[in-house]
């Protein structure tokens, strides 16, 4: 607004337009900031003293949705381990202090922002990202740093970096599973709708030389810019490729997701009429926002719903409704977000330093229980997860259709043809223990 | 014959949505010459209310009302986004005409303001505000009128506006230490807007499916089409709009009064777009950033179609609607099967949603190297221009 209100003739009007805007940015820094900050301070004495750690997130532009409750989750890990008296290193108790980044949905300022946590706050760990383009900007901020990045999400796989651990599900933890299910229960059938970008068109990939291999079609794919909201030619596809019902496998990401499962509603292709839907973008929290009704009867494969029924889940799911209200839902992402706060308290304390170098080596072999059950860090800084397949219910949870338990990660995919053989392994001492040949 | 009908249906689906998001603007840019940024943030406010409309009636006293609640959206939202394009006209715009590029920033700006508004609004969040901007209002009067006629009363208004702004934050914290004010109205998530189960549905006319939000949006287009062209040929107000689009000094000499018309000309403008944003929502997800997802489509559509003239957008827009669903669904490949192969595979790489959109970029731009006004140029003389 600036360059244009500098020639507006009345100083009054001036004056109103920066009270308004003011006013409406400094309450929203308030609300925010009020969001996070009010877990961090709860307990003051006792402790020796802090540690500082980076959360980096989208908390503004089209991500914000989804990365909001990750951060949360993330928030909420930090004050029950502060609460439990923190991370004691060498027999004293450190405060974690989370410091809380920006990333505006807007993948340079990831890798902005990351080295500004690092060299100006140096943090101890950076916790962040949601979608792989952010990854794919902030990672060559830590290897060039050697820092290092704790990134929550399910993704494409195809990467193991030394200074980057994931705690979400690589393509074998969550679509080769829900892809096998598909072909023994649903159909040969498969038509792959994403979003365009790089997880999506990486994960078909994978998906497409996993249906040659196990006997599946490919009968059509399409990709949707992020954020457009007219689906009505892939509708038109779909049904030229599969007039008589069969597989959809979506994974499309934010908005698109919206308007694609309103259009496709509308245009009949529902599973009343045979067509089984398979999301991977879709959890707890996108199908309130959706609505349930669009949603009711496809599928989403994840590590971990809220519906999971066992002691640890449902303390989770309790304790995130007490802290952020009871009309708040939890789900995979945010599951794994807690989980990856944990996981590095726990290697802080095996490591008996928080130095980030001494940290990575020690976090290989710690275990954690989870929600989604025990897990554990595997030399190739991914975890093992717990595979679920559930099916949308009326009112927005999962019922779990099939539960194929822990399985352990591949970062690099054996189902394409350059990746084949390859693998990952931090605690050999070789130069490419990034990849190498098994 | 099928595939035809289908190609056409889809192309007028997809050209109604186009043209009714761009019909405001139309009126606002076509006829006003303000390039209004905030034209996305105006159809999110209608499809906001649309969502606010559905919260009422779905529990309460009117449920019965509910199944037609999107019907009792329309003018509802009409109102409310005219009323925002109203205070906008009447505060920024109005200080801006005749400079379209400060008209951009500005609104642009503006655009950024409500995006934010609907996310962080709660109820002290509303409350701080109409108290700051009530008291902003009020300094002058309650100040001594002397201290009006000093050499610094500029900056007197300033530091009234100032005083205003820190007691509407100082308020607004202040409540939303407690929890119910606190609670965001809508958050930054995404809203849920579902569409009564009439507008869920479709039926086959001759084998084509059609969706009914879709010939629901159809029809809400062709009407809303109506009612502007006739507003703007028969009635009063319409033809002095007219008269001053075409020579403003002319017509204030007249007796039109030309600010009025202006607000006018901006509300009804701004009310098309809140129309647009109900019909969005039988579509697409409903959230704040729901603005930006049609803005650049509006002015491809307004620019491909000739600024000022309201045939050029509807063409415009059934034209760009058939032609990126030709491309999209790779329909062509349907008609004519035995193509040569070469020609084939050039359709099929372009059959995609992300190239058909590139492609229809392409054409657009190599259309106005011929024809740099558009489809349908403004003829005769235009004394402003």
């Amino acid at each position: 607004m600036k360059p244009s209100a500098k020639r507006i003739q009345s100083l009054r009007l001036i004056g109103g337009a920066t009270a308004l805007a003011t006013s409406l940015s400094l309450v929203a820094c308030g609300g925010g900031g009020g969001g996070g900050g009010g877990g961090g301070t709860s307990s003051g004495g006792g402790f020796d003293g802090e540690v500082k750690v980076g959360i980096l997130h989208s908390r503004s532009g089209t991500m914000a949705i989804s990365e909001n409750t990750v951060a949360e989750a993330e928030l909420m890990a930090i004050d029950e381990i502060n609460k439990a008296g923190g991370v004691k290193i060498d027999g004293k108790k450190l405060k974690i202090v989370p410091i809380e980044e920006d990333g505006a949905s807007d993948w340079p300022t990831f890798a902005e922002k990351s080295k500004k946590l690092i060299d100006q706050d140096k943090v101890a760990v950076v916790f962040g990202g949601w979608t792989s383009a952010s990854r794919k900007a902030m990672l060559p901020v830590y290897e060039s740093k050697d820092a290092f990045l704790y990134y929550p999400i399910q993704y494409e796989g195809q990467e193991c970096s030394k200074n980057i651990f994931y705690t979400g599900a690589t393509p074998n933890q969550q679509a080769e599973p829900a892809v096998s299910w598909l072909l023994k229960n649903k159909g040969k059938d498969f038509f792959l709708v994403g979003s365009d970008y790089v997880y999506p068109r990486t994960a078909n990939t994978i998906m497409k030389e996993q249906l040659k291999a196990q006997g599946g079609k490919l009968v059509g794919e399409d990709y949707l810019p992020l954020g457009n909201t007219e689906v009505a030619p892939i509708i038109a596809k779909i049904k030229q490729a599969l007039p008589k019902g069969g597989v959809i496998v979506n994974t499309l990401n934010g908005d698109s997701n919206v308007a694609f499962f309103k259009q496709m509603k509308a245009a009949g292709i529902t599973p009343a009429n045979g067509y089984a839907i398979m999301s991977f973008s879709i959890a707890e929290e996108e199908i309130a926002a959706i609505g349930p009704e669009y949603l009711e009867g496809t599928y989403a494969a994840w590590n971990f719903f809220q519906s999971l029924d066992t002691p640890a889940s449902k303390k989770f799911t309790a304790d995130f409704k007490a802290k952020y209200g009871e009309k708040r839902v939890t789900s995979d992402p945010a599951e794994a977000a807690y989980s990856m706060v944990y996981l590095w308290a726990k290697g802080a304390e095996k490591a008996n330093s928080v130095d980030d170098n001494k940290v990575r080596e020690a976090l290989v072999g710690v275990s954690f229980d989870a929600p989604e059950g025990k897990v554990t860090v595997q030399p190739n800084h991914h975890i093992e997860k717990l595979v679920l397949i559930g099916e949308v219910q009326k009112d927005g949870m999962f019922k779990i259709l099939e539960n194929k338990g822990m399985v352990k990660p591949v970062a690099w995919n054996q189902f394409v043809p350059e990746t084949k053989g390859y693998t990952c392994d931090w605690t050999q001492k070789r130069p490419d223990a990034g990849k190498f040949k098994m | 014959m099928n595939v035809l009908l289908d190609t056409l249906f889809n192309g007028l689906a997809i050209g109604s949505v186009l043209m009714l998001a761009a019909l405001g603007l139309a009126v606002v840019f076509g006829l006003m010459g303000v390039i209004n940024m905030a034209h996305g943030e105006l159809m999110m406010l209608g499809a906001y209310t649309t969502f606010v409309v559905q919260n009422l009636l779905k529990n309460g006293p009117l449920e019965g009302l509910f199944p037609i609640y999107i019907l009792i959206s329309i003018p509802l939202a009409f109102l409310v986004s005219g009323l925002a394009g109203l205070l906008l006209e009447k505060t920024v715009i109005r200080r801006l005409y005749g400079r379209p590029l400060e008209t951009l920033l500005a609104t642009w700006g503006v655009s950024l303001i409500l995006q934010q508004f609907v996310r962080s609004v709660s109820s002290a969040f509303f409350i701080g505000l109409v108290v700051a901007v009530a008291l902003g209002l009020l300094v002058p009067r309650l100040l001594p009128a002397a201290w009006w006629r000093q050499r610094w009363s500029p900056l007197l208004g300033v530091g009234g506006w100032i005083g205003a702004m820190v007691v509407g934050i100082g308020l607004a914290a202040a409540l939303g230490n407690q929890r119910d004010l606190h609670q965001p109205w809508f958050s930054a998530r995404n809203i849920d807007v579902t569409a009564p189960e009439w507008l869920q549905g479709s039926i086959d006319v001759v084998g084509v499916t059609m969706p009914t939000a879709r010939l629901f949006i159809i029809a809400l287009t062709i009407l809303a089409l109506l009612a502007v062209h006739w507003f703007l040929q028969k009635s009063v107000w319409g033809i002095r709009i007219r008269a001053v689009t075409q020579n403003r000094p002319m017509s204030s000499c007249l007796g039109i009064p030309t600010e009025k018309v202006d607000a006018l000309t901006f509300l009804v403008g701004s009310g098309l777009a809140g129309v647009a944003g109900v019909a969005v929502t039988l579509l697409g997800s409903v959230g704040p950033n729901l603005g930006g997802n049609y803005i650049v489509d509006c002015f491809m559509v307004v620019v491909l179609g000739g600024v000022g003239k309201l045939l050029g957008t509807v063409v415009a827009a059934l034209g760009i609607g058939v032609l990126s669903y030709i491309l999209g669904s790779g329909s062509l490949l349907l008609l004519w099967p035995q193509m040569p192969a070469a020609l084939n595979e050039t359709i099929t790489f372009f059959a995609t949603t992300s190239m058909a959109k590139v492609l229809v970029f392409i054409l657009i731009v190599v259309f106005l190297q011929f024809r740099p006004a558009g489809l349908f140029p403004q003829k005769g003389r235009m004394v402003e221009a």
